[in-house]
């Protein structure tokens, strides 16, 4: 099966609690898994959304010399939940003359590529629901289709300001998923895998950012800015652009059809930082294994993971409450002028570093 | 499909309308401007006034001088004092009152005040508009200790209505003097931060440099004043061309820059808030002491004749022009706000632009509605 990896942990987890030995699930079982895993990484993304929609709140306030939310639950952090609890609870208003079909598929194409990408994304050594030989590609393909989403939505909600927003974020996301792309394929040299798990255990000597030095530096840089991109964040928050357009592609939609947009941001987000944390900054693998020795080593992987997806969080969040927005033919000359040539030159130039075998290893 | 077909298929492009307001983020009011668009393409930009139109010219006539005071801070809420101002000057010029010395400095002092604070919220909002949301925080926190001082001897924050015909309402709160001294080098600090956060910021002059460049003929043409007008490089401040209550015994320079685009105008907004320091450091140090109304009739009835009074707010060149038929109440009153010409220039220069650059542009407008359509 292809889900090998949580199943198995799955599985060991039933012998633990049931204290048998070598026990085989059977299919019922296996079925029994893969419902609980999917459960379970559907609880992750909600909470794991509302837990960022805090963070980003608490974090602006931190920039803005406010105190933000802190009033719900012990340091506020109940207040997203109870925010989300009222946009269930909401009357779901919008346009009459939609186009009903695009218009109710976009936010379940949002979350469904920002879920499937998040099944691949390695947590810990072997937390992981889809082990496959192409990960980072995976994530890469997957996640772009949530562009459809965000078209189909500024499509179907009959509104210009939405289907202003709709064509900016078209033109946005594919042409910095080119950048992001180019950025990965730098790294990936250096390992000749697409496999998430290869990829993070080829940086135990060091991370990627040291051992590439300049290349991989560079395509840090490229990737974090193509990432906040397609993460549609400012300074890139162009479909959106709340002094230019409202709302952009979700101006048309309330209670739970914006709360799944709103969430799908911040899991996607999550996901470029998992990727970043994953390509540049060696995944769960402690920084320079100080904790190896240590007991219960997934926990541990999982807990260096989570620092460093937090880490490059917060400088995405940093971009967003401290730049200002650019302009669309900026947007697109700083891709395709500027990054995508950029990345190119970048790769021809790590080829030649891996080549001739000039990467820090300690 | 061929190449042969491609070519003859008929692929219409069309402009389409788009209403900007009256409710949205940008419009800061209730503006609505018509938009034609092709794509992003702005082609075409006509306002639509009148959605707060609330009649004041006409109630004016309605309401005795003393009055009428109270009804123009409901124009350009962000300089409140300084439309007052215009109304007492105005009023007293025709009725030939000399007015203290004391009322004057204060007159003066509020006014810069208001400036400031009116400058601050400008850059708070404009930082907004172009997509930086820390700015307005910023700006917020440094305009509470103006507010402050305001409410401390006024009894309010917005609109102050504190100057009457012949003096002001109340005198200064004892602290006033303390707190204004304590501010000058707050906000002598916090400048260069600002500064620091979205002046210098790469995009933020990728998005202001060369946009929207108004030039000094059109400026003239089209009425500008106050900063859109001194961007460009036209001397228009009524402080300078016909200085009223204390603003002749203070030395301050006129903020001139040409360039004529967004950041000319941004940067003549920012450069002011030094020289209104100044006037204020100039005048807080001694304020003379003489009381702070002068003698006026309860009811007061002015002369037949027609009386004009320019003053500087914080967008441009405030007019009241008041005709009296010797009544208690005024003729005919009006108002030459600085707004509505400078809404004006929008039309021309956010025309063949992008959508994004018609925000940035209106932004540094500083448009405040109520001015415009009173």
């Amino acid at each position: 099966m292809i889900l090998t990896n949580t199943t198995n942990y799955f599985a060991k987890f039933i012998e633990y609690l049931s204290g048998a030995e070598g026990l085989n699930l059977g299919f019922a079982g296996e079925i029994l898994a893969y419902v609980v895993i999917a459960a379970l990484y559907l609880a992750f993304f909600a909470v794991a959304g509302l837990m960022l929609v805090y963070m980003e709140r608490r974090i602006a306030a931190f920039f803005q010399l406010r105190l933000g939310p802190n009033r719900v639950g012990p340091w506020g952090l109940l207040q997203t939940i109870a925010d989300a609890l009222k946009l269930v609870a909401k009357e779901i208003t919008g346009t009459e003359r939609k186009d009903g079909l695009l218009y109710h598929t976009a936010y379940y194409l949002v979350i469904v590529a920002a879920l499937v990408s998040l099944s691949v994304v390695s947590f810990a050594p072997g937390v992981q629901a889809f082990n496959v030989n192409i990960g980072v590609f995976f994530i890469s393909a997957v996640s772009s289709v949530g562009v459809l989403g965000l078209i189909f939505g500024g499509w179907g909600s009959n509104n210009k300001y939405s289907l202003l927003g709709a064509m900016r974020s078209g033109l946005q996301m594919i042409s910095y998923e080119l950048s992001a792309g180019l950025a990965m394929l730098t790294i990936i040299l250096m390992v000749g895998s697409l496999n998430v798990d290869s990829i993070i255990e080829a940086q135990q000597s060091n991370i990627f950012l040291i051992q590439g030095h300049i290349p991989a530096l560079i395509a840090f840089a490229i990737f974090i800015i193509a990432g906040t991109a397609e993460s549609n964040r400012t300074p890139f928050d162009l479909p959106e652009g709340e002094a230019e357009l409202g709302a952009g592609f979700h101006s048309e939609y309330s209670g739970m059809g914006f709360a799944y947009f709103f969430l799908a941001e911040f899991i996607n987000m999550f996901i470029i930082a998992s990727l970043t944390a994953t390509l540049f900054l060696g995944g769960w693998l402690a920084p320079f294994g100080i904790t190896d020795s240590l007991p219960w080593q997934p926990l541990w992987g999982l807990i260096w993971f989570f620092v460093k997806v937090l880490g490059v969080i917060f400088l995405m969040m940093w971009f967003r409450w401290t730049f200002p927005r650019l302009r669309i033919d900026q947007l697109l000359t700083l891709e395709w002028k500027y990054l995508l040539p950029m990345a190119l030159l970048n790769i021809v130039l790590m080829a030649l570093v891996v080549y001739f075998d000039l990467l820090i290893k300690f | 499909m061929d190449t042969q077909n491609l070519q003859t298929l008929d692929l219409k492009s069309q402009e389409y309308f788009i209403n900007m307001g009256p409710q949205h983020p940008a419009a800061h009011g209730v503006l609505r401007l018509i938009l034609t668009m092709d794509g992003e393409i702005v082609k075409n930009i006509e306002p639509d006034l009148g959605f707060i139109h609330r009649s004041i010219e006409k109630q004016c006539e309605y309401e005795g001088y003393k009055q009428i005071i109270h009804l123009t801070d409901r124009l350009d809420y962000l300089s409140a004092h300084i439309n007052n101002e215009a109304v007492a000057l105005a009023i007293e010029k025709a009725l030939e009152i000399e007015v203290p010395e004391r009322v004057k400095v204060i007159r003066t002092i509020m006014g810069e005040l208001t400036r400031i604070a009116s400058h601050l919220l400008w850059w708070g909002v404009m930082g907004m508009d172009v997509g930086a949301l820390t700015t307005f925080m910023y700006a917020f926190r440094d305009r509470e200790y103006i507010n402050d001082i305001m409410e401390d001897t006024t009894g309010a924050r917005l609109t102050m209505n504190y100057s009457t015909p012949g003096g002001v309402m109340f005198d200064l709160h004892k602290d006033f003097v303390k707190r204004v001294k304590e501010f000058i080098p707050h906000l002598r600090s916090v400048l260069p931060k600002y500064d620091e956060l979205l002046t210098g910021n790469i995009i933020f002059i990728k998005r202001m440099k060369g946009i929207g460049v108004l030039s000094p003929e059109d400026a003239i043409n089209y009425g500008a004043t106050g900063p859109v007008a001194r961007g460009s490089g036209v001397a228009s401040d009524v402080r300078k061309i016909q200085p009223y209550s204390a603003l002749d015994r203070v030395d301050f320079n006129e903020v001139l820059l040409d360039g004529g685009d967004n950041l000319a105008r941004y940067n003549v907004r920012m450069k002011e808030m030094y020289e209104s320091l100044n006037i204020i450091e100039q005048l807080i140090d001694n304020i003379p002491d003489d009381g702070i109304q002068a003698k006026t009739k309860a009811l007061i009835k002015l002369p037949k004749g027609e009386f004009l009074q320019r003053v500087e707010t914080a967008r441009g060149d405030f007019g009241v022009h008041i005709i009296s038929d010797g009544k208690k109440n005024p003729y005919r009153v009006k108002f030459r706000s600085p707004g509505f010409s400078n809404l004006n220039t929008l039309i021309k220069l956010g025309k063949d632009t992008l959508l994004g650059d018609l925000i940035a542009i209106s932004a540094t407008m500083d448009f405040v509605i109520p001015d415009i359509d009173r």
